[in-house]
């Protein structure tokens, strides 16, 4: 297995999308009564809708219907998500709106214009509430309530001891504990939501192209909704998405508003998200709060964790949340061999937009608190921040670990990576630099992450939002399946179909390097098809594109499939040879007698014999080669009565060293050089695996120093535009050098794990270590994002004035 | 995103624009580049019922060095002044300031008189004709009219033109022998509107003493801001840090800037003294040579 796959292949996409041949949702052809949608959205953060008199819009030219969520009551039932608390969110705003950007209606005109034109004369009138904007907030007992049959602010909370945590901590030479808050920030994909919903009366199903990404559970949660049996329900996924990083899969509500509107107004709809809808309204990662200590020996080894953990799922709790809360569940002492675990996990509501997957789901908000506590822990033991973390790694011999609250990471050399980032970024000698820098009034420093990356979500790990005894009320849910199909034409041309909706990682390329390798022909001969459809296609529940699955599951589920063909090629061509399959073996198109490679029967005959002559087929075969299989790990189980879970496949590492510079003047941070080694086991295309490293780390740095969707104190939202959510661009990026350990995952058929969401864990927090690093002549706590220069500026004149007067 | 109805006009000559912007009176506007029209236009912040597109007018295209006045023609894209040689080479501070707006394919587009008339308080090109003692060219169709930069500007994104007139030409004085330049500024990101920017002209004698000074900043007010100060304190005088630290201290009691998301006031006012000192000592440096 080394012809292929491993190879850093160029990417057959590339042409397309370079030469501005991809297709996108809004380049897909629509039928000509298609009307075009607008949407009217609250300027309110949490009010009552008084009345809405669309009356005047609907005489506006060109309006063809308008929808309101009066219009939707009771065709809609409100959509399941995987808590108890009983919050009914609607894709359209019923009696009360929660958020600025809410949807309040939905027009339908000949085109966008004539139903923006139209949206500005649509009367609402709402009788304000009070607004609810901060996460802890949200806790008191005097808040306003989001929603009243709730009876309280808390869409969720569980409680989890693993370990024996009071005797560590009882134990401990010291406690460190700090309080930190992640912002909400999104992913920022170039392309916006779009949909075309159709309804088709004769046969009473909804066709509806859209660009999501899965997972495919919501599918079910799409039907329910609608009350409609699920095969009446079609989502078809174009095969080119622009970026995603989980936010796509928030585009759920909008599949069923298009849909419903279809319906009530009797046109298909298009709707192509605008960039301040996007900003305002579409998903987001949740803002955290985390209460965080460590018990600690004075040797620097951390005994003990307690973590509370306040997730803010914005206004209303939607699928998959509070999957942020668990998804990192299984990793949460990250790379650290911490056996005693407290965990106090809270989603919480304000008026703030829904969140949902982003990439590094959860793991940023995760190892901020981690790794800065760390940080903070050598600190307070004044031993080296290196030193503590060496200390406490997992080691080498104890793969595979069991993690305390129930994971299993599955390979991995942490400390050989680890020292690998510091040699690399030669981290001795910075700190002479460091310290020669201070003599001249230069401000550096250097920041240190090691973050474990969960790969591959085990569907079952969003059940531990419920206690065991809620679980036993309903059926349990596991796996992580992934499926895909290779088949074969009369002619032996090979196609291959996937699941996993790629939006830009290069899919099609290594799917093809795949199938070449397995079937002995050239990859450029390999058609891959990754559209979805879910009435033709190969899926499951968690089928899509999020949890870097692909490199884990999605390579798996085709790798198997590819065998399944492989299988049946050589049984036809044993059978056409007379000797047995084991003798054979494959070469460019050719299987062959290994002792007598003249004695050959070319893969295009074989396929071809399956199609044209299916009476010479062996005895029991089936004609034609259309092969699906469909992958699941059995590490993937459902959470047991002590809330145990694996909540991923498969476990990377990845170790950062990032030095900065700060302006003493200007407080302005410039990262000099970003070192970060990753282990994601074998590398299918190193080509792709560098690419996706490179934009998760630009995702994280945009968390680090730039990126917050902000909102005031009354609840109006601040960054409805580009020039206000500051997304870093090309010649924000530092030099960054990228390294690779490889450690194979036993577990899946090609040792690959998944990847990209790496950084975007790590970054927020090795920029912090960093940044708190170069000022901690200053005694400065960095416990907040993003590291503006306001911000930091003015920290160090807090600091100094502290100094200056004791 | 998408703009309410509007008249579209593409006029051949000057003449025909005017005539039209006379016509439509307050519903007109110009546009040129469209680089900050377009987006207002589309977020219906702005909403002009008619639109006189000047881009076929290339006559308003042009950059010459007449009577030692640089004189660029209203239409003329930012890149085309940014790729000058003679710009470079007569007016360093145009050519450093002009680098430092939006990205290369907002430059492309984006007009030298646009942006001046667009009058955003943290521009580049505002603050660069106030600092160098600009004036600018105003066309209607009963008159042509001069009215100096420090004059132009009268507050946020509004400045002295009136609907009927079209700005047609920007004129800046060339600089002397021995002069310096500095044009600064503090961005969130490459390409994105200052927080705070600072611009200085400044000519100094064979014995290094200063023998005139104009100092200004961008996005601490309203409009951009000359320090008239500097002069007074820095005329006759060798550059110095306690010459720099007076002048930063005017510029503290000058400066008013807002608080937003990016900069609270007291950081804005903080960088207007750190970059008054840096372009200060910049240009200082340059003119000494």
């Amino acid at each position: 297995m080394t012809n292929v796959i491993g190879k850093s292949a160029t990417r057959v996409e590339d042409k397309r999308l370079l030469t501005g041949q991809g297709k996108y949702i809004d380049d897909l052809g629509t039928k000509v009564n298609t009307g075009h949608a607008a949407i009217l959205r609250s300027s309110h953060p949490h009010a009552y809708i008084k009345s809405i008199d669309k009356e005047a819009a609907l005489k506006m030219p060109g309006v063809k219907g308008i929808i309101t969520g009066e219009d939707i009551r009771g065709l809609v039932k409100p959509f399941s998500v995987g808590v108890m608390a009983p919050v009914e969110y609607y894709p359209l705003a019923i009696d009360k709106v929660r958020y600025v950007g809410e949807p309040v209606a939905i027009i339908v005109a000949k085109d966008r214009y004539a139903a923006e034109d139209a949206l500005e004369k649509i009367k609402v009138v709402y009788e304000s509430l009070p607004p609810l904007v901060g996460i802890e907030r949200a806790l008191e007992e005097d808040a306003p309530i989001l929603h009243e049959n709730v009876g309280s602010n808390i869409a969720n909370h569980r409680e989890f001891n693993y370990g024996d945590v009071d005797k560590a901590f009882e134990e401990a030479d010291r406690i460190v504990k700090h309080k930190f808050n992640f912002p909400k920030y999104t992913a920022t994909p170039v392309e916006t939501y779009g949909v075309v919903a159709e309804y088709d009366p004769a046969h009473d199903q909804y066709t509806v192209q859209a660009n999501f990404h899965g997972p495919f559970v919501i599918h079910s949660i799409m039907a329910q909704a609608l009350q409609i049996p699920s095969n009446k329900l079609r989502i078809i996924v174009p095969k080119d998405i622009g970026g995603s990083y989980g936010i796509k899969a928030g585009i759920f509500p909008y599949i069923v508003l298009c849909g419903l509107a279809s319906k009530l107004i009797g046109c298909p709809v298009k709707w192509i998200e605008d960039r301040q809808e996007h900003l305002s309204s579409s998903a987001s990662g949740t803002d955290r709060v985390t209460y965080i200590e460590a018990a600690v020996e004075n040797s620097g080894k951390v005994t003990g964790l307690r973590m509370k953990m306040i997730d803010n799922v914005g206004a209303y709790i939607r699928a998959p949340e509070p999957a942020s809360l668990y998804r990192n569940h299984a990793n949460s002492t990250g790379a650290y061999d911490i056996q005693n675990l407290h965990i106090d996990a809270y989603a919480i509501m304000t008026n703030k937009s829904p969140t949902g997957l982003i990439r590094g789901y959860g793991g940023q908000e995760l190892y901020f608190p981690l790794e800065r506590i760390m940080q903070e822990v050598a600190k307070e033991l004044n031993m080296d921040h290196a030193d503590v973390i060496r200390k406490n790694l997992v080691k080498e011999a104890q793969f595979p670990y069991k993690t305390a609250s129930g994971g299993t990471y599955d390979s991995g050399n942490y400390e050989e990576s680890f020292e690998l980032a510091l040699a690399t970024g030669k981290y001795e000698e910075f700190r002479k630099k460091q310290e020669e820098a201070r003599k001249n009034g230069k401000i550096l420093g250097v920041g240190l992450a090691c973050i474990v990356e969960p790969s591959g979500s085990n569907m079952g790990y969003i059940t531990v939002a419920l206690t065991p005894e809620e679980r036993a009320g309903s059926l349990p849910k596991s796996g992580a399946a992934e499926a895909a199909t290779v088949s074969m034409d009369p002619l032996g041309s090979v196609n291959v179909r996937i699941s996993t909706t790629p939006s830009g990682q290069g899919h099609e390329t290594v799917a093809a390097q795949i199938v070449s390798e397995v079937l002995g022909l050239p990859r450029e001969q390999i058609n891959v098809v990754a559209e979805l459809d879910t009435s033709t296609s190969a899926w499951s529940i968690a089928s899509g594109s999020y949890s870097s699955r692909f490199a884990s599951l999605g390579s798996s589920a085709i790798y198997y499939a590819a065998h399944k063909v492989r299988t049946k090629l050589f049984k036809i061509a044993a059978d056409q040879l007379n000797v047995k399959e084991a003798d054979l073996e494959l070469e460019k198109g050719s299987i062959f007698v290994k002792n007598n490679p003249d004695k050959k029967f070319s893969v295009k005959r074989a396929a071809g014999l399956a199609h044209w002559h299916p009476t010479s087929l062996p005895d029991g075969m089936e004609p034609g080669i259309y092969e699906t299989y469909y992958y699941t790990a059995d590490v993937a189980q459902a959470p047991n009565e002590q809330d145990m879970i694996n909540s991923s496949v498969t476990y990377g590492f990845v170790a950062d060293m990032v030095t900065v510079e700060i302006d003493p003047d200007t407080a302005e941070v410039k990262i000099i050089d970003y070192f970060t080694v990753h282990d994601a086991g074998k590398l299918l295309n190193p080509l792709i695996v560098d690419g996706q490293i490179m934009g998760g780390l630009a995702h994280g740095l945009g968390g680090a120093l730039y990126e917050e969707l902000a909102y005031d104190k009354n609840g109006q939202f601040l960054t409805g535009s580009f020039m206000d959510y500051l997304c870093p661009t090309a010649p924000e990026i530092p030099n960054v050098t990228i390294k690779h350990t490889e450690s194979p995952s036993p577990l899946t058929p090609l040792g690959a794990k998944g990847l990209g969401e790496g950084n975007t864990m790590s970054a927020p927090v090795a920029v912090a270590n960093a940044v708190s690093d170069a000022l901690a002549h200053l005694d400065i706590m960095i416990d907040d994002l993003p590291l503006s220069p306001t911000r930091i500026w003015k920290l160090m004149g807090e600091a100094k004035e502290k100094v200056t007067t004791p | 995103m998408k703009p309410p109805k509007f008249e579209y006009y593409k006029p051949a000559t000057l003449e025909e624009a005017l005539n039209l912007l006379e016509e439509a009176g307050d519903d007109g506007k110009i546009i040129a580049g469209g680089q900050s029209l377009v987006p207002i236009m589309n977020m219906r912040l702005a909403s002009p019922k008619c639109l006189i597109d000047i881009n076929g007018l290339e006559e308003l295209s042009y950059i010459k060095n007449e009577d030692n006045t640089l004189k660029i023609g209203t239409l003329t894209r930012q890149s085309d002044v940014e790729q000058s040689e003679m710009v470079a080479n007569v007016c360093g501070l145009l050519a450093e300031a002009i680098t430092q707006i939006g990205h290369v394919q907002t430059r492309n587009r984006g007009t030298i008189g646009g942006s001046i008339v667009h009058a955003d308080p943290s521009a580049e090109l505002p603050l660069a004709l106030l600092t160098l003692n600009g004036s600018v060219q105003i066309t209607s169709k009963d008159e042509v009219r001069t009215v100096a930069a420090e004059d132009f500007f009268i507050t946020y994104l509004t400045t002295d033109i009136m609907p009927t007139e079209v700005l047609t030409e920007v004129t800046i004085p060339l600089m002397e022998e021995k002069s310096g330049y500095s044009f600064q500024e503090i961005a969130r990101r490459h390409g994105d509107f200052a927080l705070v920017a600072a611009a200085c002209h400044m000519t100094v004698d064979d014995e290094g003493l200063i023998t005139a000074v104009r100092l200004a900043l961008g996005g601490v007010e309203a409009i951009p801001l000359l320090i008239g100060d500097a002069e007074d304190i820095l005329t006759g005088e060798q550059l110095s840090d306690s010459l720099l630290a007076q002048v930063a201290e005017s510029v503290e009691m000058e400066s008013d800037p807002e608080s937003d998301l990016h900069a609270s006031s007291e950081y804005r006012t903080h960088l207007a003294k750190v970059l008054t000192k840096r372009v200060l000592t910049q240009a200082y440096e340059r003119a000494r040579g």
